[in-house]
């Protein structure tokens, strides 16, 4: 009885402090943000609520800023969701379709080139970071959304995983399909996206994550401010504290990382069943 | 409605594997046909290829007189049922038997009344809106029968459909299928490996041992007359015994005993001698004599196992009476026994031909 209490208690504890640990600095940029200018600049980071709450997230959201003046944050969060909508989706069209093909269809080197697209997991972004950038100048799509998407929409991780899930799904399945005078296409519509269904959420939450995450190559990308990402959009304030004479708005940058993270929070509480059905268990 | 015909039928994979081997074969319209075989025997293949999973190496395959090799699985008109069912995990039980009609452009309306149609003759009617998954095995099955039913196709192919059920459902549905099939007339291939279920369900027999079809027929042709050593071990249970013997001197020779009775068979060739275990009875004077090690009781009767005397003790040959409950036996007995000589059979070892 004793034992068990200390037990429950140590082990109690011990997630208590991650918990803090992890949500403090949260807490903390949120405080912040609801802070005026000049209390942050006098005083430091603030751990309870400020009375600028409506005032900052306002002029955040709905006043052009930035180093031009020429985007809100709430344009920044519709090219972030854009982004990362498009990321998501793009890579599970793709690499399902990738994934049906070699699992499916007999074709020469079908085992090599999956082992090539596999190998690309060891060729990210940052490594042909300029050759890409080179193409999508020359396409002429700098600082558009396709620009944007398109070089990194192709996944190895994730034709990887469809690969995989395909080839657990019972043979007999396709021969029937065959014998019901379902096609190809009604077969992948009709039988192996609805069985897939919790694969792809799962992949499409982490897909939307990171694509609502990438930092580098919006980055570089987007040179002109409505192009932005609400990520690119943080840093560029830092930029403009650091340059300009007047007060820092520290509080607006605080307001931003509170509205950059919010999304993704939303996404993975709301999908989070899904999520974890879809890596654990599968419908058979 | 409809006659399957297949003539020198071969199938060789990419590997070499030589899987089935010159079948020919007629198959009249509403016959129920089981293909048995030891697994591995190329009998599933030879259906798959039916069904149009498998191409066809070499051969010609006929629906009612047209040619089919190349036809798709889907156009050749055939339902399949596979041994782990293959429903649609996440459709229904209506969806999963309306798919394939649907897929071939039928009004809803019809589908709809064709789908309760045949739920409510396979009892599965109270089911349909229900996902595979909240079914026990025979609604499974029985959902995978009416998949096929519903189409109304020219074959029906199953491909050992009840290996997956428990005994007792077995030998339900192996009724079941059968008084289905005699309903519906639809020519049908049957394929299992067991040989209780070919027996009891087949119009006739196609006992298929290396690709080969060893022998074709009704399941009592090939009980009491087969025409391989293969064929006679398949069949039966319990199975046939099987002695080695040699003809000498115008006598078989069994082990030490000299056998009468046999005539005209070659000399120095290795021969097997076949008797069902119901052909042998005791007899004071019988010339095989055995030492009980085992008896069976079965209720109507008893099947005694033992050693046959004159064989060597370390290769010792067991056989097997099937005998009535009036003989009572206890382990390590000796009696005689004798066979009816014009039921008992006799094969060459090398090639598994029968002489006699």
């Amino acid at each position: 009885m004793n034992n068990s209490f200390w037990r429950k208690l140590s082990t109690h504890g011990i997630l208590i402090l991650g918990t803090i640990f992890m949500s403090a600095p949260v807490w903390v940029a949120f405080m912040s943000s609801t802070h005026a200018a000049d209390t942050l600049f006098r005083e430091g980071l603030q751990y309870w609520f400020g009375g600028h709450f409506f005032e900052t997230y306002n002029e955040v959201l709905f006043v052009e800023g930035g180093v031009m003046k020429k985007v809100t944050a709430l344009e920044m969060l519709g090219n972030s969701m854009i982004l990362g909508l498009g990321f998501a989706i793009g890579k599970v069209v793709i690499s399902m379709s990738a994934a049906y093909a070699i699992v499916y269809f007999r074709f020469r080197l079908a085992t090599p080139l999956f082992w090539v697209i596999f190998l690309t997991l060891l060729l990210p972004l940052e490594v042909r970071i300029v050759p890409s950038y080179e193409v999508v100048a020359g396409l002429g799509l700098l600082n558009t959304h396709t620009g944007l998407i398109v070089p990194l929409i192709a996944s190895a991780t994730g034709t990887f995983f469809f690969r995989q899930y395909f080839k657990s799904v019972p043979e007999e399945l396709l021969e029937a399909a065959r014998l019901d005078n379902a096609g190809p296409m009604r077969f992948l519509i009709d039988v192996l996206v609805p069985l897939s269904k919790t694969m792809i959420a799962a992949i499409m939450i982490i897909m939307f994550v990171v694509g609502w995450n990438q930092y580098l190559w919006p980055l570089i990308m987007t040179t002109e401010e409505n192009s932005y990402t609400i990520v690119i959009g943080i840093k560029q304030i830092y930029q403009v504290l650091s340059e300009g004479g007047e007060l820092p708005q520290f509080q607006k940058a605080f307001a931003l990382t509170i509205l950059a993270v919010l999304p993704p929070v939303l996404v993975v509480l709301v999908f989070q069943s899904w999520f974890v059905k879809g890596l654990v268990e599968s419908e058979k | 409605m409809s006659t399957l015909t297949l003539s020198g039928i071969n199938k060789r994979y990419d590997n070499g594997a030589h899987a089935v081997r010159g079948v020919d074969m007629e198959i009249s319209d509403g016959e129920l046909i089981v293909f048995v075989g030891p697994s591995g025997c190329g009998k599933s293949t030879l259906l798959r290829m039916v069904a149009g999973l498998e191409n066809i190496t070499e051969g010609e395959m006929k629906i009612d007189g047209v040619r089919i090799n190349e036809t798709s699985p889907a156009d050749r008109d055939v339902a399949m049922v596979f041994q782990n069912y293959a429903l649609y995990p996440h459709m229904t039980v209506f969806r999963n038997m309306a798919y394939g009609l649907s897929n071939r452009g039928m009004a809803a309306s019809e589908i709809e009344a064709k789908v309760r149609e045949t739920a409510a003759m396979l009892r599965i009617g109270d089911y349909l809106e229900r996902k595979p998954a909240q079914l026990s095995g025979g609604q499974r099955q029985r959902v995978a029968m009416g998949r096929a039913i519903v189409r109304s196709p020219k074959l029906f192919l199953f491909d050992e459909p009840l290996s997956n059920l428990d005994a007792k459902l077995r030998v339900q549905m192996r009724i079941e299928i059968k008084r289905l099939q005699r309903e519906l007339g639809v020519t049908s291939i049957y394929v299992t490996h067991d040989q209780t279920e070919a027996m009891t369900l087949a119009d006739r027999l196609a006992v298929i041992n290396e690709g080969k079809v060893e022998q074709m027929g009704s399941p009592m042709d090939l009980y009491s007359d087969p025409k391989t050593l293969f064929v006679a071990s398949f069949i039966g249970s319990p199975h046939i015994n099987l002695l080695p013997a040699s003809f000498e001197a115008g006598q078989l020779q069994v082990g030490a005993t000299a056998l009468p009775g046999f005539e005209g068979l070659p000399e120095a060739v290795p021969l097997m001698l076949g008797i069902r275990p119901e052909h042998i009875a005791q007899h004071p004077e019988g010339g095989i004599e055995i030492s009980v090690d085992l008896v069976e009781q079965l209720g109507a009767d008893s099947l005694i196992y033992g050693a046959v005397s004159g064989f060597d003790s370390a290769e010792p040959e067991e056989l097997c009476v099937r005998a009535g409950e009036a003989l009572q036996l206890a382990p390590g007995e000796r009696i005689k026994l004798n066979f009816e000589v014009d039921r008992a059979m006799v094969f060459r070892t090398d090639n598994g031909e029968r002489l006699v």
